[in-house]
């Protein structure tokens, strides 16, 4: 049964770096992006078939089992993707506001006698 | 006074009162009145359009701050001296503006804000327990002194309105405008002023539990994401 969690790990990185090169044809993710990417899902694989290699790693930052190695890398990631995006969503709401505002200064209504 | 002043009322859902807060102010001689509806569901639009006064309109609701800064900025390119901010829900009353203004006209300070908590006023129990925990959190997180954090009634001078800052779009709006004013080191005054409850009123925006939990979580945001 271990393989065939091992093909699906495959089948998923090589789906997720594939998306992320079209995105990055797309010029909607930068370089740093696709590398970024690239290297997260590469290792992904490379744990999945040498899972040893992952004890070595939390073995040097003093963690015992290489499982919660993982499990801990991934909340650190989430946290700082969850960071990332509500950055930019932030960003994209105080252009939304801008915009609205423009909007509602050039087209201001005249309410009865005013203009 | 020479002054030109502006009255600015962001106003969201109050087609049933605004139309007697235009009126008190109009009649009380206020005449630069800019109301910015934040993509009001109500008739609200509707009956703005029936007085003269400048009417702003969000095609998408972008909340109170967000509103307030429309606003302001419009009554600064029309070339306002002195910018009033006022409720659209009845709850200010027009009789205080005088005290309000006085400190600007009289060059003593650059900005005053309106404190229901330096006159006798009924704040209902659990209004005044959020109002003095939202004072609490001012002086946690900038160290500033006030009687009354969240009152939407203030006076600001042309200067301090070209400095103070808005980026939040709803309600931290408050907290963010006193911070602003510390910052700047706009010189402020607090009025004491009356605010008149009522039921609708006292369920709405900073009055809520779930809205301070929101103002909370927006400045907490907002100190560490931007």
């Amino acid at each position: 049964m271990y393989w065939v969690v091992n093909i699906f790990i495959i089948i998923v990185a090589l789906f997720a770096i594939s998306r992320a090169f079209l995105r990055f044809k797309d010029k909607k993710v930068g370089g740093t992006g696709l590398v970024f990417w690239t290297i997260l899902w590469t290792l992904a694989v490379v744990f999945a078939f040498a899972p040893q290699g992952v004890s070595y790693f939390a073995d040097i930052v003093g963690i015992q089992r290489g499982t919660d190695f993982v499990v801990y890398l991934s909340i650190i990631l989430l946290f700082y993707m969850i960071f990332r995006v509500y950055v930019r969503f932030e960003s994209i709401e105080q252009h939304v506001t801008k915009l609205t505002r423009e909007l509602a200064i050039k087209d201001r209504k005249k309410g009865d006698d005013k203009n | 006074m020479n002054e030109t002043i502006f009255i600015v009322i962001p106003a969201f859902n109050e087609g049933k009162n605004i139309g007697s807060v235009l009126l008190d102010l109009l009649h009380a001689g206020y005449s630069n009145i800019v109301v910015v509806d934040d993509c009001s569901e109500d008739n609200t639009l509707k009956v703005v359009s029936g007085f003269p006064v400048f009417l702003l309109h969000h095609a998408i609701n972008r909340g109170q701050g967000a509103s307030l800064k429309t606003g302001i900025d419009f009554a600064l390119k029309e070339g306002a001296d002195i910018i009033i901010t006022f409720d659209s829900d009845g709850q200010h009353l027009v009789t205080d503006l005088p005290a309000m203004l006085e400190p600007i006209t009289r060059k003593e300070a650059d900005m005053t804000v309106g404190s229901r908590f330096l006159k006798r006023t009924d704040v209902p129990f659990f209004r005044k327990i959020l109002l003095k925990g939202s004072v609490g959190v001012l002086f946690l997180f900038y160290r500033i002194k006030m009687s009354d954090a969240h009152n939407g009634l203030r006076v600001l001078s042309r200067s301090a309105a070209e400095k103070i800052s808005i980026t939040c779009d709803r309600m931290a709006h408050a907290s963010e405008i006193i911070e602003e004013m510390h910052k700047k080191g706009i010189r402020f005054r607090e009025v004491p002023i009356t605010v008149r409850y009522t039921n609708e009123t006292l369920k709405k925006g900073h009055g809520s539990y779930l809205g301070a939990f929101k103002v909370l979580t927006a400045m907490a945001l907002k100190k560490i994401g931007r």
